[in-house]
């Protein structure tokens, strides 16, 4: 039998509704429980480690070096979440895995349970994902019925529970630290860190927080071994992830590749390149929060210190092109409105420069803006860099701006001089 | 002017049966009763529509929390209203993906269309318009939702046909 070379997508098919639980068993699925019960725990992090997955929320850290700072168990309770709060603006990947294949995900948690020997798992959604919602809530009942879940899976005696908790938007609950606040009842501040959430997270205890296509992986390395995973990837790199592309393209979309595929590869041939009419001016390669790209760096592979290089961030993988007939002032205010409505308030370069950009970006846009304004906009980028806020959403919102205007500085000094010559949105 | 303050100061009302088998239905999920604090303010929003100052007491008190830690957890996410709102919520996409496909003049024709702005209720009640951070749907951009329901590709024409079904259901 061949193994598949799209462990994340291959249940899924257009216009047919979510495996259940018979269907996706019947598909080879959940072998990888089995499989992990017989392992020690220790070793079954190896393995992941060994595997080379990085997570795929956007950080891209070895997910079985994450697993492993978790402290032996004590008897107390430890706790898998995954962080299912798609927030990034243009990222739409977790949601495809979600509502088509959502017992890819609860096999995936319930491995990586195994490994952790976590005694209770969460998946903390955004409240927005309705139909994921659905498909996960009756996914995970279903799992409980075929002894998947609960007291002594599969005759064993590891035993798990599952519950969904549904948020209600907020962007900084993405932030692992700010989400486990979240889940505990509170406002999603961040945490300060150390202690890392392997050491001291939920409630205190020991716990992961891996996003959704990480854990989505977790079967597919555990059922069919380091060596397949590690021979889906190309230019060197292992395993398959979820990209995509939105904006004025021929075919936007998501899809699965091997990792180290190559930006110019996901917008032409996935893509299907610009719609008539249309150039690429810039690109974002991850995200809301990553640095503009150019055309000239469509040939790079998406590999995170490939685009470091260039730099960018990979972030999620999922492009959004800039066209030349939109306006790049305008998307960078739009992209800063965004992080200025999303900030926790909790630091002050992020509460307050965040909303001080975004109305001098408001203004140039205007045309009412000066070239001091812009001087302003580059040195907040220096406020809201790195280690000089509590987390990583300001230095994140700092990316369009910063690159936006490396990039487009004409343009931006067209604004004061002349005002926006694109149309109106 | 204690006995005014006092007087006229909001009191927790009575949950209904059905908001209370709900939120012990998520207490079970938890160790701790405050873990449920938003689940049971989006219950309670479920059945009233939002979450009045005597919803918000009512939670408070029945979970023993604080009611100003729960207000702040309320004020703090974008989907409690702690103000009434139509019967139909409009949830606008206004990230970025789809504001290079023209959210912003989808935005007008809506707010042209009812009379309202963001954060406004029609005067028949029926709408409340509100923009939303990024629905995660930005390769069927522009898109919106409407209660529990996802919209994608919008145009005017399609606006104005869910407007208008929205309405027939009432």
């Amino acid at each position: 039998m061949t193994l598949t070379n799209k462990p994340l997508t291959k249940n899924i098919e257009a216009g047919r509704a979510a495996f259940n639980f018979a269907q996706y068993q019947a598909a080879g699925g959940y072998q990888s429980v089995a499989k992990a019960l017989t392992y020690k725990p220790r070793d079954l992090m190896k393995l992941v480690q060994d595997s080379g997955l990085g997570g795929r929320g956007g950080a891209g850290f070895n997910t079985g070096l994450k697993w492993s700072f978790i402290p032996e168990p004590d008897g107390g309770p430890r706790y898998l979440v995954v962080n299912a709060d798609e927030m990034e603006p243009g990222t739409f990947k977790d949601r495809l895995l979600m509502e088509n294949d959502p017992h890819l995900l609860i096999e995936g948690m319930i491995t990586a349970a195994i490994a952790l020997q976590a005694t209770m798992s969460y998946i903390f959604l955004r409240g927005e994902y309705k139909e994921a919602e659905k498909a996960l809530l009756k996914a995970i009942k279903e799992a409980y019925e075929a002894g998947m879940l609960g007291h002594n899976i599969q005759g064993s005696s590891y035993s798990l529970d599952m519950a969904l908790h549904t948020s209600a938007g907020r962007y900084i609950c993405g932030e692992e630290t700010a989400l486990i606040n979240a889940l505990e009842g509170k406002r999603a501040n961040p945490r300060f860190k150390p202690p890392f959430p392997q050491v001291s997270g939920l409630w205190g205890r020991p716990t992961l927080v891996n996003n959704v296509e990480t854990i989505c992986n977790i079967p597919g390395i555990v059922a069919n071994g380091v060596d397949w995973f590690k021979g889906l990837g190309i230019n060197g790199q292992f395993g398959t992830r979820i990209s995509g592309v939105s904006g004025r393209v021929k075919n936007p979309g998501c899809w699965e590749m091997p990792v180290g595929t190559t930006f110019r590869t996901l917008f032409e041939d996935y893509a299907g390149g610009m719609q008539d009419g249309y150039q690429m001016k810039a690109f974002l390669p991850g995200g809301g929060s990553t640095d503009f790209l150019l055309p000239e760096h469509l040939d790079l592979p998406m590999i995170p210190g490939d685009v470091q290089k260039a730099g960018s961030r990979l972030g999620t993988s999922l492009i959004m092109v800039l066209d030349d007939k939109t306006c790049p002032v305008g998307c960078v205010h739009n992209l800063i409105k965004f992080f200025a409505h999303e900030s926790c308030g909790w630091c002050t370069p992020c509460r307050d420069g965040l909303p001080w950009a975004e109305h001098m970006l408001l203004k140039l846009e205007k045309g009412e803006g000066s070239l001091q304004d812009i001087e302003i906009l580059k040195e907040a980028c220096g406020y809201m860099a790195p280690g000089n806020t509590f987390c990583a959403l300001a230095p994140g919102a700092a990316e369009p701006l910063q690159s936006g205007l490396k990039y487009f500085m004409d343009e931006f000094v067209e604004h004061v001089n002349h005002g926006c010559k694109y149309h109106k949105h | 002017m204690s006995n005014l303050i006092a007087s006229t100061a909001p009191k927790a009302r009575q949950l209904t049966p059905e908001e209370i088998h709900d939120i012990e239905h998520e207490k079970t999920h938890y160790p701790y009763a405050q873990a449920v604090g938003l689940e049971a303010l989006k219950i309670v929003q479920k059945y009233q529509g939002w979450v009045s100052d005597e919803s918000l007491l009512a939670v408070a008190d029945y979970l023993k929390l604080p009611p100003d830690e729960l207000e702040g957890v309320a004020t703090f996410f974008n989907m409690i209203f702690r103000r009434p709102v139509g019967k139909n919520v409009i949830l606008l996409c206004d990230s970025v993906a789809c504001w290079m496909l023209g959210c912003d003049s989808l935005k007008s024709h809506i707010s042209s269309k009812l009379g309202i702005d963001y954060g406004q209720t029609t005067a028949d009640n029926q709408f409340t318009l509100i923009p939303v951070p990024c629905l995660g749907d930005c390769d069927k951009a522009p898109t919106m939702m409407v209660g529990d329901v996802t919209y994608r590709n919008l145009t005017p024409a399609k606006i104005d046909t869910i407007l208008a079904e929205c309405k027939a259901r009432g």
